[in-house]
């Protein structure tokens, strides 16, 4: 294998490994943090139990 | 590669999701509706007479706790998504991802998104006297930040250096301190503020390391098709 194609599956393997983590911060964030109060209230018991700060 | 990441997130997340909510309605709901008979004023206890420790508290209300199956569901899917990520980073450099090691993963998930932040920002009953909430956020975001890179640095760090580094960005937050409310105003019995908070991390303990094994035995499962397809 040479060095340009270990780089470029590098490159390859970082891309989908970011997307899911911003992925999965982006929905934590959702159901974790997000004031809006539909969100607040669909959400309110799991906040209080999973120790997300709430109201 | 994305596609294996996010079918065993998905499966993972959703399976410990569910058991996670179930565990939490069979053991930590009745406790938050006892403390909110005591939020809305219905109990008062301290009040003159003594107040029986069992009221009755209102079943299962289908709107209301289906709403907390799916955000819970949801809640571990985002862990899932979070750690499968990294389990694929730590697969490339070598090391073993699967159910056994997942466990492992589990309890430090616990460790970075549960305890770490609730050591200091205890799970709270309905009523307790918190302070503002965006700073509460602030101070809960910067410690999971600050207790996950410590748990990679004492998994795969390898070198006092990296252990010493790691103590510091789990005692940081603590030493530093949690936003604190100005003045005491819970109208909750300490001792359902107590069970509250044990419940809580019992229930995120086991449902985290259910979710790292979960998602040790997708990842490993995801892995073996995908070459066997290959």
């Amino acid at each position: 294998m040479t060095t340009k194609t270990i780089k470029a599956s590098a490159a390859g393997t970082f891309a989908p490994v970011l997307f899911a983590v911003v992925l999965g911060l982006g929905v934590i964030t959702l159901t974790g943090h997000v004031q809006a109060s539909a969100l607040h209230d669909a959400a309110h018991d799991v906040r209080h139990a999973t120790g997300f700060p709430c109201h | 590669m994305f596609s294996r990441i996010l079918t065993s997130a998905l499966f993972a997340g959703a399976a410990a999701g569910l058991i996670a909510a179930l565990l939490q309605l069979v053991f930590v709901q009745p406790v938050l509706l006892h403390a909110e008979l005591y939020e809305s004023g219905e109990l008062v206890h301290f009040g003159g007479e003594a107040i029986s420790a069992h009221p009755e508290l209102p079943g299962f209300n289908a709107m209301r706790d289906g709403l907390s199956i799916v955000f819970t569901m949801l809640t571990y899917t985002g862990y899932a998504l979070v750690m499968v990520a990294l389990m694929s980073m730590a697969e490339r450099q070598g090391h073993a991802v699967n159910a056994r090691s997942g466990l492992l993963w589990g309890l430090a998930g616990f460790i970075t998104f549960h305890f770490a932040p609730g050591l200091s920002l205890a799970p709270e009953v309905p009523g307790v006297a918190a302070a503002d909430v965006a700073v509460r956020q602030i101070w809960w975001t910067a410690t999971v930040a600050a207790a996950g890179i410590a748990m990679w640095l004492i998994a795969f760090g390898g070198n006092l250096v990296s252990y010493l580094i790691a103590a510091a960005l789990l005692l940081a937050p603590h030493l530093i301190g949690a936003p604190e409310p100005d003045s005491f105003s819970g109208p909750v019995p300490t001792e359902i503020g107590a069970l509250f908070a044990a419940r809580a991390f019992g229930i995120g303990m086991a449902a985290w390391v259910l979710l790292g094994t979960f998602a040790g035995y997708f990842w490993q499962s995801e892995s073996a098709r995908a070459e066997a397809a290959a």
